[in-house]
Protein backbone atom coordinates (compact mmCIF):
# COMPACT_ATOMS: atom_id res chain seq x y z
CA UNK A 1 0.00 0.00 0.00
CA UNK A 2 1.41 3.33 -0.99
CA UNK A 3 1.94 5.99 1.62
CA UNK A 4 0.86 8.46 -0.96
CA UNK A 5 -2.37 7.39 -2.65
CA UNK A 6 -2.23 10.39 -4.99
CA UNK A 7 1.00 9.04 -6.42
CA UNK A 8 0.25 5.32 -6.65
CA UNK A 9 2.11 5.00 -9.94
CA UNK A 10 5.01 7.38 -10.37
CA UNK A 11 6.77 7.83 -13.67
CA UNK A 12 9.74 10.12 -13.22
CA UNK A 13 11.63 11.55 -16.14
CA UNK A 14 11.53 8.27 -18.04
CA UNK A 15 13.29 7.91 -21.38
CA UNK A 16 13.33 4.89 -23.65
CA UNK A 17 15.82 4.46 -26.44
CA UNK A 18 15.74 1.30 -28.52
CA UNK A 19 18.92 0.24 -30.26
CA UNK A 20 18.61 -2.11 -33.17
CA UNK A 21 21.70 -3.15 -35.08
CA UNK A 22 23.66 -0.10 -34.02
CA UNK A 23 20.92 2.40 -34.86
CA UNK A 24 19.39 4.13 -31.85
CA UNK A 25 15.74 5.14 -31.78
CA UNK A 26 14.55 7.41 -29.03
CA UNK A 27 10.90 6.53 -28.47
CA UNK A 28 10.26 8.42 -25.24
CA UNK A 29 12.02 11.38 -23.64
CA UNK A 30 11.52 12.81 -20.16
CA UNK A 31 8.08 11.37 -19.49
CA UNK A 32 6.74 12.20 -16.05
CA UNK A 33 3.33 11.14 -14.88
CA UNK A 34 1.57 10.25 -11.64
CA UNK A 35 -1.51 8.08 -11.39
CA UNK A 36 -3.61 8.05 -8.25
CA UNK A 37 -5.11 4.93 -6.73
CA UNK A 38 -8.40 3.93 -8.40
CA UNK A 39 -7.84 6.51 -11.09
CA UNK A 40 -8.61 5.82 -14.77
CA UNK A 41 -5.99 7.39 -17.00
CA UNK A 42 -5.83 7.13 -20.78
CA UNK A 43 -2.80 7.76 -22.94
CA UNK A 44 -3.77 9.20 -26.28
CA UNK A 45 -1.71 10.25 -29.28
CA UNK A 46 -1.03 9.53 -32.91
CA UNK A 47 0.33 6.13 -33.85
CA UNK A 48 4.05 5.92 -33.24
CA UNK A 49 3.94 8.36 -30.34
CA UNK A 50 5.26 5.80 -27.90
CA UNK A 51 2.07 5.35 -25.89
CA UNK A 52 2.29 1.56 -26.16
CA UNK A 53 5.97 1.79 -25.22
CA UNK A 54 4.98 3.63 -22.07
CA UNK A 55 2.43 0.93 -21.28
CA UNK A 56 4.98 -1.84 -21.87
CA UNK A 57 7.30 -0.01 -19.49
CA UNK A 58 4.57 0.07 -16.85
CA UNK A 59 3.94 -3.65 -17.48
CA UNK A 60 7.63 -4.28 -16.95
CA UNK A 61 8.05 -5.97 -20.32
CA UNK A 62 10.84 -3.50 -21.10
CA UNK A 63 13.06 -1.45 -18.81
CA UNK A 64 13.49 2.29 -19.26
CA UNK A 65 16.87 3.52 -20.43
CA UNK A 66 16.41 6.59 -18.23
CA UNK A 67 14.45 7.62 -15.19
CA UNK A 68 12.43 5.65 -12.65
CA UNK A 69 9.03 4.03 -12.44
CA UNK A 70 7.46 3.22 -9.11
CA UNK A 71 4.32 1.34 -8.18
CA UNK A 72 3.22 1.78 -4.58
CA UNK A 73 6.69 3.21 -3.87
CA UNK A 74 8.43 0.14 -5.26
CA UNK A 75 10.56 0.17 -8.39
CA UNK A 76 8.96 -1.64 -11.36
CA UNK A 77 11.66 -4.16 -12.14
CA UNK A 78 9.74 -6.59 -14.34
CA UNK A 79 6.29 -7.98 -14.99
CA UNK A 80 4.28 -8.86 -11.92
CA UNK A 81 0.88 -10.32 -11.11
CA UNK A 82 -0.20 -7.10 -9.40
CA UNK A 83 -0.37 -5.57 -12.89
CA UNK A 84 -2.87 -7.21 -15.23
CA UNK A 85 -2.23 -6.55 -18.91
CA UNK A 86 -4.77 -6.70 -21.73
CA UNK A 87 -3.07 -6.75 -25.10
CA UNK A 88 -4.23 -5.06 -28.26
CA UNK A 89 -4.63 -8.36 -30.10
CA UNK A 90 -6.05 -10.35 -27.16
CA UNK A 91 -3.04 -12.75 -27.24
CA UNK A 92 -5.01 -15.81 -26.21
CA UNK A 93 -3.24 -19.14 -26.61
CA UNK A 94 -5.09 -20.92 -29.43
CA UNK A 95 -4.52 -24.41 -27.98
CA UNK A 96 -6.27 -23.61 -24.68
CA UNK A 97 -9.99 -23.10 -24.16
CA UNK A 98 -11.25 -19.76 -22.86
CA UNK A 99 -11.31 -21.24 -19.37
CA UNK A 100 -7.84 -22.71 -19.94
CA UNK A 101 -6.46 -19.32 -20.89
CA UNK A 102 -7.91 -17.70 -17.78
CA UNK A 103 -6.87 -20.68 -15.63
CA UNK A 104 -3.25 -20.17 -16.68
CA UNK A 105 -3.28 -16.79 -14.95
CA UNK A 106 -5.32 -17.98 -11.97
CA UNK A 107 -3.01 -20.94 -11.30
CA UNK A 108 0.03 -18.72 -11.31
CA UNK A 109 -1.34 -16.25 -8.78
CA UNK A 110 -3.44 -18.46 -6.50
CA UNK A 111 -2.23 -21.98 -7.33
CA UNK A 112 0.03 -22.27 -4.31
CA UNK A 113 -2.64 -21.32 -1.79
CA UNK A 114 -5.89 -22.70 -3.13
CA UNK A 115 -7.41 -26.01 -4.16
CA UNK A 116 -8.15 -27.00 -7.74
CA UNK A 117 -11.86 -26.44 -7.15
CA UNK A 118 -11.28 -22.95 -5.82
CA UNK A 119 -9.13 -22.13 -8.84
CA UNK A 120 -11.88 -23.36 -11.13
CA UNK A 121 -14.38 -21.19 -9.27
CA UNK A 122 -12.16 -18.15 -9.73
CA UNK A 123 -11.84 -18.89 -13.44
CA UNK A 124 -15.61 -19.26 -13.72
CA UNK A 125 -16.17 -16.04 -11.81
CA UNK A 126 -13.77 -14.10 -14.04
CA UNK A 127 -15.51 -15.36 -17.18
CA UNK A 128 -18.90 -14.56 -15.64
CA UNK A 129 -17.70 -11.03 -14.95
CA UNK A 130 -17.25 -10.44 -18.68
CA UNK A 131 -20.43 -12.37 -19.51
CA UNK A 132 -18.75 -15.36 -21.10
CA UNK A 133 -19.72 -18.26 -18.84
CA UNK A 134 -21.31 -20.04 -21.78
CA UNK A 135 -18.14 -19.87 -23.88
CA UNK A 136 -15.73 -21.22 -21.26
CA UNK A 137 -15.19 -24.57 -23.01
CA UNK A 138 -14.74 -22.98 -26.44
CA UNK A 139 -11.42 -22.39 -28.16
CA UNK A 140 -10.41 -18.86 -29.17
CA UNK A 141 -10.90 -19.52 -32.87
CA UNK A 142 -14.51 -20.52 -32.21
CA UNK A 143 -15.54 -17.16 -30.74
CA UNK A 144 -15.80 -13.62 -32.11
CA UNK A 145 -13.16 -10.92 -31.82
CA UNK A 146 -15.13 -9.09 -29.16
CA UNK A 147 -15.45 -12.26 -27.10
CA UNK A 148 -11.72 -12.94 -27.41
CA UNK A 149 -10.96 -9.48 -26.14
CA UNK A 150 -13.32 -10.10 -23.22
CA UNK A 151 -11.49 -13.34 -22.40
CA UNK A 152 -8.28 -11.28 -22.42
CA UNK A 153 -9.87 -8.88 -19.93
CA UNK A 154 -11.12 -11.81 -17.82
CA UNK A 155 -7.61 -13.25 -17.79
CA UNK A 156 -6.21 -9.96 -16.52
CA UNK A 157 -9.01 -9.45 -13.96
CA UNK A 158 -8.76 -13.02 -12.66
CA UNK A 159 -5.34 -12.24 -11.23
CA UNK A 160 -7.02 -9.58 -9.06
CA UNK A 161 -4.43 -7.03 -10.11
CA UNK A 162 -4.04 -3.70 -8.38
CA UNK A 163 -3.45 -2.07 -11.73
CA UNK A 164 -5.06 -2.84 -15.05
CA UNK A 165 -2.97 -1.96 -18.10
CA UNK A 166 -4.96 -1.88 -21.34
CA UNK A 167 -3.23 -1.51 -24.70
CA UNK A 168 -5.88 -0.37 -27.19
CA UNK A 169 -8.08 -3.21 -25.98
CA UNK A 170 -10.99 -2.36 -28.27
CA UNK A 171 -9.00 -1.10 -31.24
CA UNK A 172 -9.73 -4.07 -33.49
CA UNK A 173 -13.47 -4.20 -32.78
CA UNK A 174 -16.46 -2.82 -34.62
CA UNK A 175 -18.15 0.29 -33.19
CA UNK A 176 -21.12 -1.50 -31.61
CA UNK A 177 -19.05 -4.19 -29.89
CA UNK A 178 -16.64 -1.53 -28.78
CA UNK A 179 -19.37 0.57 -27.17
CA UNK A 180 -20.74 -2.48 -25.43
CA UNK A 181 -17.35 -3.47 -24.02
CA UNK A 182 -16.63 0.11 -22.93
CA UNK A 183 -19.82 0.04 -20.87
CA UNK A 184 -18.87 -3.32 -19.42
CA UNK A 185 -15.39 -2.09 -18.59
CA UNK A 186 -16.82 0.96 -16.79
CA UNK A 187 -19.00 -1.36 -14.71
CA UNK A 188 -16.14 -3.71 -13.85
CA UNK A 189 -13.76 -0.90 -12.92
CA UNK A 190 -16.41 0.70 -10.74
CA UNK A 191 -17.01 -2.61 -8.92
CA UNK A 192 -13.34 -3.53 -8.45
CA UNK A 193 -12.05 0.02 -7.86
CA UNK A 194 -9.07 -0.80 -10.08
CA UNK A 195 -6.42 1.65 -11.08
CA UNK A 196 -6.39 1.68 -14.87
CA UNK A 197 -3.96 2.94 -17.46
CA UNK A 198 -5.30 2.55 -20.97
CA UNK A 199 -3.80 3.31 -24.34
CA UNK A 200 -6.22 4.45 -27.03
CA UNK A 201 -6.39 6.49 -30.20
CA UNK A 202 -10.13 6.99 -29.89
CA UNK A 203 -11.07 10.44 -28.56
CA UNK A 204 -14.62 9.49 -27.53
CA UNK A 205 -13.37 6.42 -25.73
CA UNK A 206 -10.81 8.49 -23.83
CA UNK A 207 -13.32 11.11 -22.71
CA UNK A 208 -16.00 8.58 -21.86
CA UNK A 209 -13.81 6.36 -19.68
CA UNK A 210 -11.10 8.51 -18.15
CA UNK A 211 -10.62 10.62 -15.10
CA UNK A 212 -7.62 12.16 -16.81
CA UNK A 213 -6.42 12.11 -20.40
CA UNK A 214 -2.69 12.20 -21.02
CA UNK A 215 -2.02 13.57 -24.49
CA UNK A 216 1.30 12.63 -25.98
CA UNK A 217 3.34 14.53 -28.54
CA UNK A 218 4.42 12.89 -31.77
CA UNK A 219 7.49 10.70 -31.77
CA UNK A 220 10.37 10.22 -32.01
CA UNK A 221 11.32 11.37 -28.52
CA UNK A 222 7.65 11.65 -27.62
CA UNK A 223 6.65 13.00 -24.25
CA UNK A 224 3.59 14.15 -22.32
CA UNK A 225 2.13 17.13 -24.13
CA UNK A 226 -0.90 18.02 -22.06
CA UNK A 227 -2.97 16.45 -19.33
CA UNK A 228 -6.70 17.00 -19.32
CA UNK A 229 -8.82 16.58 -16.20
CA UNK A 230 -12.14 15.28 -17.49
CA UNK A 231 -14.10 16.11 -14.38
CA UNK A 232 -17.31 14.31 -15.28
CA UNK A 233 -19.11 12.43 -12.53
CA UNK A 234 -19.54 8.66 -12.51
CA UNK A 235 -21.30 6.49 -13.47
CA UNK A 236 -21.40 7.88 -16.97
CA UNK A 237 -24.06 7.31 -19.57
CA UNK A 238 -22.93 7.68 -23.14
CA UNK A 239 -26.33 8.87 -24.33
CA UNK A 240 -26.65 11.59 -21.70
CA UNK A 241 -23.05 12.70 -22.24
CA UNK A 242 -23.58 13.30 -25.94
CA UNK A 243 -25.25 16.61 -25.10
CA UNK A 244 -23.16 17.40 -22.00
CA UNK A 245 -21.25 20.67 -22.35
CA UNK A 246 -18.22 19.46 -20.35
CA UNK A 247 -18.02 16.28 -22.44
CA UNK A 248 -18.12 18.31 -25.65
CA UNK A 249 -15.48 20.67 -24.33
CA UNK A 250 -13.14 17.80 -23.34
CA UNK A 251 -13.62 16.25 -26.72
CA UNK A 252 -12.85 19.54 -28.42
CA UNK A 253 -9.67 20.01 -26.39
CA UNK A 254 -8.33 16.56 -27.22
CA UNK A 255 -9.18 16.93 -30.89
CA UNK A 256 -7.59 20.35 -30.92
CA UNK A 257 -4.41 18.89 -29.43
CA UNK A 258 -4.29 15.94 -31.80
CA UNK A 259 -5.25 17.59 -35.05
CA UNK A 260 -4.05 21.15 -34.65
CA UNK A 261 -1.03 21.25 -32.37
CA UNK A 262 0.20 17.70 -33.09
CA UNK A 263 -1.15 17.47 -36.62
CA UNK A 264 0.29 14.83 -38.85
CA UNK A 265 0.51 14.96 -42.59
CA UNK A 266 0.00 11.27 -43.07
CA UNK A 267 -0.83 8.93 -40.26
CA UNK B 1 -5.03 -43.31 -49.12
CA UNK B 2 -6.22 -39.77 -49.56
CA UNK B 3 -7.60 -38.76 -52.90
CA UNK B 4 -5.81 -35.41 -52.68
CA UNK B 5 -2.17 -36.17 -52.03
CA UNK B 6 -0.85 -33.03 -53.72
CA UNK B 7 -2.87 -30.90 -51.35
CA UNK B 8 -1.85 -32.36 -48.03
CA UNK B 9 1.86 -32.83 -48.64
CA UNK B 10 3.40 -29.97 -46.73
CA UNK B 11 6.98 -29.54 -47.75
CA UNK B 12 7.59 -26.25 -46.00
CA UNK B 13 8.10 -26.48 -42.26
CA UNK B 14 5.87 -23.54 -41.53
CA UNK B 15 2.93 -24.56 -43.62
CA UNK B 16 1.04 -26.42 -40.93
CA UNK B 17 1.69 -23.69 -38.45
CA UNK B 18 0.77 -20.87 -40.75
CA UNK B 19 -2.69 -22.12 -41.36
CA UNK B 20 -3.39 -22.02 -37.69
CA UNK B 21 -1.74 -18.77 -36.90
CA UNK B 22 -3.59 -16.86 -39.57
CA UNK B 23 -6.78 -17.97 -37.94
CA UNK B 24 -5.54 -16.99 -34.52
CA UNK B 25 -4.37 -13.52 -35.51
CA UNK B 26 -6.81 -12.18 -38.00
CA UNK B 27 -10.12 -13.57 -36.87
CA UNK B 28 -10.69 -10.49 -34.77
CA UNK B 29 -10.13 -8.11 -37.67
CA UNK B 30 -12.90 -5.78 -38.72
CA UNK B 31 -13.73 -7.79 -41.82
CA UNK B 32 -16.13 -10.68 -41.46
CA UNK B 33 -14.01 -13.83 -41.18
CA UNK B 34 -11.14 -12.44 -43.22
CA UNK B 35 -9.03 -15.32 -42.01
CA UNK B 36 -11.08 -17.88 -43.79
CA UNK B 37 -10.33 -16.38 -47.18
CA UNK B 38 -10.31 -19.08 -49.84
CA UNK B 39 -7.00 -20.59 -50.87
CA UNK B 40 -5.66 -19.53 -54.27
CA UNK B 41 -6.85 -22.77 -55.77
CA UNK B 42 -10.61 -23.21 -55.84
CA UNK B 43 -11.74 -25.97 -53.56
CA UNK B 44 -13.17 -29.13 -55.11
CA UNK B 45 -16.87 -28.73 -55.65
CA UNK B 46 -18.73 -31.97 -55.21
CA UNK B 47 -18.85 -35.13 -57.24
CA UNK B 48 -17.73 -33.79 -60.61
CA UNK B 49 -14.42 -32.56 -59.26
CA UNK B 50 -13.85 -35.84 -57.43
CA UNK B 51 -14.41 -37.88 -60.59
CA UNK B 52 -12.11 -35.57 -62.53
CA UNK B 53 -9.35 -36.19 -60.00
CA UNK B 54 -9.80 -39.96 -59.94
CA UNK B 55 -9.93 -40.05 -63.70
CA UNK B 56 -6.71 -37.99 -63.95
CA UNK B 57 -4.94 -40.31 -61.53
CA UNK B 58 -6.15 -43.45 -63.29
CA UNK B 59 -5.09 -41.99 -66.62
CA UNK B 60 -1.64 -41.17 -65.23
CA UNK B 61 -1.14 -44.68 -63.89
CA UNK B 62 -2.46 -46.20 -67.13
CA UNK B 63 -0.07 -44.17 -69.28
CA UNK B 64 2.78 -45.08 -66.97
CA UNK B 65 2.07 -48.82 -67.38
CA UNK B 66 1.71 -48.46 -71.16
CA UNK B 67 5.02 -46.59 -71.31
CA UNK B 68 6.64 -49.27 -69.18
CA UNK B 69 5.31 -52.05 -71.44
CA UNK B 70 6.58 -50.14 -74.47
CA UNK B 71 10.09 -49.75 -73.00
CA UNK B 72 10.04 -53.43 -71.93
CA UNK B 73 9.47 -54.48 -75.55
CA UNK B 74 12.82 -53.03 -76.60
CA UNK B 75 14.92 -53.27 -73.46
CA UNK B 76 15.84 -55.90 -70.94
CA UNK B 77 13.29 -54.71 -68.40
CA UNK B 78 10.56 -57.26 -67.63
CA UNK B 79 7.09 -56.24 -68.82
CA UNK B 80 4.28 -55.29 -66.40
CA UNK B 81 2.44 -58.60 -66.90
CA UNK B 82 5.30 -60.84 -65.87
CA UNK B 83 6.18 -58.59 -62.93
CA UNK B 84 2.57 -58.72 -61.76
CA UNK B 85 2.50 -62.56 -61.98
CA UNK B 86 5.80 -62.75 -60.08
CA UNK B 87 4.45 -60.35 -57.48
CA UNK B 88 1.49 -62.67 -56.88
CA UNK B 89 3.94 -65.48 -56.14
CA UNK B 90 6.05 -63.38 -53.81
CA UNK B 91 3.14 -61.92 -51.89
CA UNK B 92 1.45 -65.31 -51.54
CA UNK B 93 4.11 -66.20 -48.96
CA UNK B 94 5.83 -63.07 -47.67
CA UNK B 95 6.95 -64.60 -44.38
CA UNK B 96 8.96 -67.72 -45.20
CA UNK B 97 12.40 -68.45 -43.84
CA UNK B 98 14.94 -70.61 -45.64
CA UNK B 99 18.16 -69.76 -43.91
CA UNK B 100 19.61 -66.35 -43.10
CA UNK B 101 19.93 -65.13 -46.69
CA UNK B 102 16.65 -66.39 -48.08
CA UNK B 103 13.63 -64.96 -46.32
CA UNK B 104 10.25 -63.66 -47.45
CA UNK B 105 9.84 -60.05 -48.53
CA UNK B 106 7.72 -59.38 -45.44
CA UNK B 107 10.64 -60.20 -43.14
CA UNK B 108 12.93 -58.02 -45.20
CA UNK B 109 10.58 -55.03 -45.04
CA UNK B 110 10.05 -55.53 -41.30
CA UNK B 111 13.81 -55.75 -40.69
CA UNK B 112 14.32 -52.48 -42.57
CA UNK B 113 11.46 -50.80 -40.75
CA UNK B 114 12.94 -51.95 -37.46
CA UNK B 115 16.27 -50.29 -38.24
CA UNK B 116 14.50 -47.14 -39.43
CA UNK B 117 12.51 -47.11 -36.20
CA UNK B 118 15.57 -47.43 -33.98
CA UNK B 119 17.68 -44.98 -35.99
CA UNK B 120 14.91 -42.44 -36.24
CA UNK B 121 13.93 -42.91 -32.59
CA UNK B 122 17.48 -42.14 -31.47
CA UNK B 123 17.58 -39.15 -33.82
CA UNK B 124 14.32 -37.83 -32.34
CA UNK B 125 15.58 -38.41 -28.81
CA UNK B 126 18.67 -36.30 -29.50
CA UNK B 127 17.44 -34.01 -32.27
CA UNK B 128 14.26 -32.58 -30.76
CA UNK B 129 15.80 -31.44 -27.45
CA UNK B 130 18.81 -30.15 -29.39
CA UNK B 131 16.45 -28.21 -31.65
CA UNK B 132 14.78 -26.63 -28.61
CA UNK B 133 18.16 -25.57 -27.23
CA UNK B 134 19.33 -24.14 -30.55
CA UNK B 135 16.03 -22.31 -31.00
CA UNK B 136 16.06 -20.83 -27.51
CA UNK B 137 19.71 -19.78 -27.28
CA UNK B 138 21.18 -17.74 -30.12
CA UNK B 139 24.74 -18.43 -29.01
CA UNK B 140 24.36 -22.22 -29.15
CA UNK B 141 22.69 -21.89 -32.53
CA UNK B 142 25.58 -19.81 -33.88
CA UNK B 143 27.99 -22.37 -32.44
CA UNK B 144 26.23 -25.27 -34.14
CA UNK B 145 25.54 -23.55 -37.46
CA UNK B 146 28.84 -24.25 -39.24
CA UNK B 147 28.93 -27.87 -38.09
CA UNK B 148 25.37 -28.55 -39.19
CA UNK B 149 25.94 -26.77 -42.51
CA UNK B 150 28.97 -28.99 -43.10
CA UNK B 151 27.49 -32.33 -42.05
CA UNK B 152 23.98 -31.95 -43.42
CA UNK B 153 24.77 -32.49 -47.13
CA UNK B 154 26.97 -35.56 -46.51
CA UNK B 155 25.63 -38.73 -48.11
CA UNK B 156 24.67 -41.50 -45.70
CA UNK B 157 27.02 -43.88 -47.50
CA UNK B 158 30.00 -41.77 -46.48
CA UNK B 159 29.10 -42.43 -42.84
CA UNK B 160 28.84 -46.20 -43.20
CA UNK B 161 32.55 -47.03 -42.93
CA UNK B 162 32.73 -44.94 -39.75
CA UNK B 163 29.74 -46.85 -38.41
CA UNK B 164 31.27 -50.20 -39.34
CA UNK B 165 34.56 -49.21 -37.75
CA UNK B 166 32.97 -48.09 -34.50
CA UNK B 167 30.26 -50.74 -34.12
CA UNK B 168 31.94 -53.62 -35.93
CA UNK B 169 28.60 -54.92 -37.16
CA UNK B 170 26.36 -54.23 -40.13
CA UNK B 171 23.05 -53.52 -38.42
CA UNK B 172 24.25 -50.90 -35.93
CA UNK B 173 26.27 -49.28 -38.71
CA UNK B 174 23.19 -48.75 -40.86
CA UNK B 175 21.24 -47.53 -37.82
CA UNK B 176 24.04 -45.07 -37.23
CA UNK B 177 23.76 -43.90 -40.84
CA UNK B 178 20.02 -43.33 -40.41
CA UNK B 179 20.58 -41.52 -37.15
CA UNK B 180 23.15 -39.10 -38.52
CA UNK B 181 21.17 -38.33 -41.68
CA UNK B 182 17.68 -38.05 -40.21
CA UNK B 183 18.66 -35.91 -37.23
CA UNK B 184 19.11 -32.68 -39.22
CA UNK B 185 15.50 -32.10 -40.31
CA UNK B 186 14.44 -32.68 -36.69
CA UNK B 187 16.97 -30.24 -35.26
CA UNK B 188 16.38 -27.56 -37.85
CA UNK B 189 12.59 -27.67 -37.90
CA UNK B 190 12.31 -27.73 -34.12
CA UNK B 191 14.74 -24.83 -33.82
CA UNK B 192 12.86 -22.86 -36.49
CA UNK B 193 9.62 -23.54 -34.64
CA UNK B 194 11.03 -22.29 -31.35
CA UNK B 195 12.37 -19.12 -33.01
CA UNK B 196 9.00 -18.41 -34.56
CA UNK B 197 6.91 -18.65 -31.41
CA UNK B 198 5.04 -15.32 -31.62
CA UNK B 199 6.38 -12.65 -29.29
CA UNK B 200 2.78 -12.10 -28.14
CA UNK B 201 2.74 -15.54 -26.55
CA UNK B 202 6.04 -14.93 -24.82
CA UNK B 203 4.71 -11.58 -23.56
CA UNK B 204 1.71 -13.41 -22.10
CA UNK B 205 4.13 -15.74 -20.36
CA UNK B 206 6.01 -12.78 -18.96
CA UNK B 207 3.07 -10.73 -17.72
CA UNK B 208 1.61 -13.85 -16.13
CA UNK B 209 5.02 -14.57 -14.64
CA UNK B 210 4.87 -18.23 -15.67
CA UNK B 211 7.58 -20.60 -14.49
CA UNK B 212 10.07 -21.92 -17.07
CA UNK B 213 8.39 -25.33 -16.93
CA UNK B 214 4.94 -23.83 -17.44
CA UNK B 215 6.26 -21.74 -20.33
CA UNK B 216 7.60 -24.92 -21.89
CA UNK B 217 4.48 -27.04 -21.46
CA UNK B 218 1.81 -24.37 -22.02
CA UNK B 219 3.38 -22.20 -24.68
CA UNK B 220 6.59 -23.47 -26.25
CA UNK B 221 5.63 -27.10 -26.81
CA UNK B 222 2.18 -26.50 -28.34
CA UNK B 223 3.49 -23.63 -30.47
CA UNK B 224 6.41 -25.67 -31.77
CA UNK B 225 4.52 -28.94 -32.24
CA UNK B 226 3.48 -28.37 -35.87
CA UNK B 227 7.08 -27.53 -36.86
CA UNK B 228 8.36 -30.51 -34.93
CA UNK B 229 5.96 -32.83 -36.70
CA UNK B 230 7.11 -31.51 -40.07
CA UNK B 231 10.64 -32.33 -38.96
CA UNK B 232 9.54 -35.82 -37.97
CA UNK B 233 7.93 -36.38 -41.34
CA UNK B 234 10.95 -35.20 -43.34
CA UNK B 235 13.22 -37.15 -41.07
CA UNK B 236 11.33 -40.43 -41.49
CA UNK B 237 11.42 -39.86 -45.25
CA UNK B 238 15.19 -39.45 -45.16
CA UNK B 239 15.56 -42.50 -42.95
CA UNK B 240 13.63 -44.63 -45.43
CA UNK B 241 15.84 -43.38 -48.27
CA UNK B 242 18.98 -44.11 -46.29
CA UNK B 243 18.10 -47.63 -45.17
CA UNK B 244 17.86 -49.06 -48.69
CA UNK B 245 21.25 -47.70 -49.65
CA UNK B 246 22.85 -48.73 -46.37
CA UNK B 247 21.56 -52.29 -46.49
CA UNK B 248 22.80 -52.76 -50.04
CA UNK B 249 26.30 -52.24 -48.71
CA UNK B 250 26.05 -53.96 -45.36
CA UNK B 251 23.97 -57.02 -46.21
CA UNK B 252 21.92 -59.07 -43.77
CA UNK B 253 18.14 -59.10 -43.86
CA UNK B 254 16.38 -56.00 -45.20
CA UNK B 255 14.71 -54.65 -48.28
CA UNK B 256 17.92 -52.97 -49.51
CA UNK B 257 19.85 -56.18 -49.17
CA UNK B 258 17.01 -58.06 -50.88
CA UNK B 259 17.29 -55.75 -53.91
CA UNK B 260 21.00 -56.40 -54.13
CA UNK B 261 20.58 -60.13 -53.65
CA UNK B 262 18.01 -60.34 -56.44
CA UNK B 263 20.36 -58.37 -58.66
CA UNK B 264 23.03 -60.99 -58.01
CA UNK B 265 20.44 -63.64 -58.92
CA UNK B 266 19.58 -61.56 -62.01
CA UNK B 267 15.91 -61.50 -61.01
CA UNK B 268 15.09 -58.08 -62.37
CA UNK B 269 11.34 -58.55 -61.93
CA UNK B 270 11.95 -58.96 -58.19
CA UNK B 271 13.90 -55.70 -58.16
CA UNK B 272 10.99 -53.89 -59.75
CA UNK B 273 8.66 -55.41 -57.18
CA UNK B 274 11.04 -54.22 -54.46
CA UNK B 275 10.97 -50.70 -55.91
CA UNK B 276 7.18 -50.68 -55.68
CA UNK B 277 7.29 -52.05 -52.15
CA UNK B 278 9.79 -49.39 -51.08
CA UNK B 279 7.65 -46.70 -52.66
CA UNK B 280 4.44 -47.93 -51.06
CA UNK B 281 6.01 -48.25 -47.60
CA UNK B 282 7.46 -44.75 -47.92
CA UNK B 283 4.09 -43.41 -48.98
CA UNK B 284 2.32 -45.12 -46.08
CA UNK B 285 4.87 -43.76 -43.59
CA UNK B 286 4.44 -40.25 -44.95
CA UNK B 287 0.66 -40.34 -45.06
CA UNK B 288 0.30 -41.82 -41.60
CA UNK B 289 2.54 -39.12 -40.16
CA UNK B 290 0.51 -36.43 -41.93
CA UNK B 291 -2.55 -38.03 -40.41
CA UNK B 292 -0.99 -37.98 -36.93
CA UNK B 293 0.12 -34.38 -37.42
CA UNK B 294 -3.34 -33.28 -38.38
CA UNK B 295 -4.91 -35.17 -35.50
CA UNK B 296 -2.52 -33.66 -32.99
CA UNK B 297 -2.52 -30.09 -34.23
CA UNK B 298 -6.23 -30.04 -34.88
CA UNK B 299 -6.92 -31.66 -31.55
CA UNK B 300 -4.80 -28.98 -29.92
CA UNK B 301 -6.23 -26.06 -31.80
CA UNK B 302 -9.88 -26.87 -32.00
Amino acid sequence: MSNNPGRYIQVENVGMTFSKRGAAFEALRAVSLDVAKSEFVTLIGHSGCGKSTLLNLLAGLIRPTQGHMLLADKEIAGPGPERGVVFQNHSLLPWLTCAGNVMLAVERVFGARQTKAQLRDRTGAALALVGLSAASAKYPEEISGGMKQRVGIARALAMEPKVLLLDEPFGALDALTRAHLQDELMGIVARTASTVVMVTHDVDEAVLLSDRIVMMTNGPAATVGEVLEVGLGKPRDRLALAANARYIECRRQVLEFLYSRQARQAA
Amino acid sequence: MSALPSRVVVAHPSALKLSRRTVANTADGPGPKASQAPSPRPSPTGEGEWFRRVFAMALGIGLFVVGWAFVAKFGRIPDPGSVFREALVIFSDPFYRKGPNDQGIGWNVLASLGRVGVGFGLAALVGIPLGFLLGRFRFLSDMAAPIIALLKPVSPLAWLPIGLLVFKAASPASIFGIFICSIWPLVMNTAAGVRQVPQDYMNVARVLNLSEWKVFTSILLPAVLPYMLTGVRLSIGVAWLVIVAAEMLTGGVGIGFWVWDEWNNLKVDHIIIAIFVIGVVGLVLEQSLIFVARKLTHGAAA
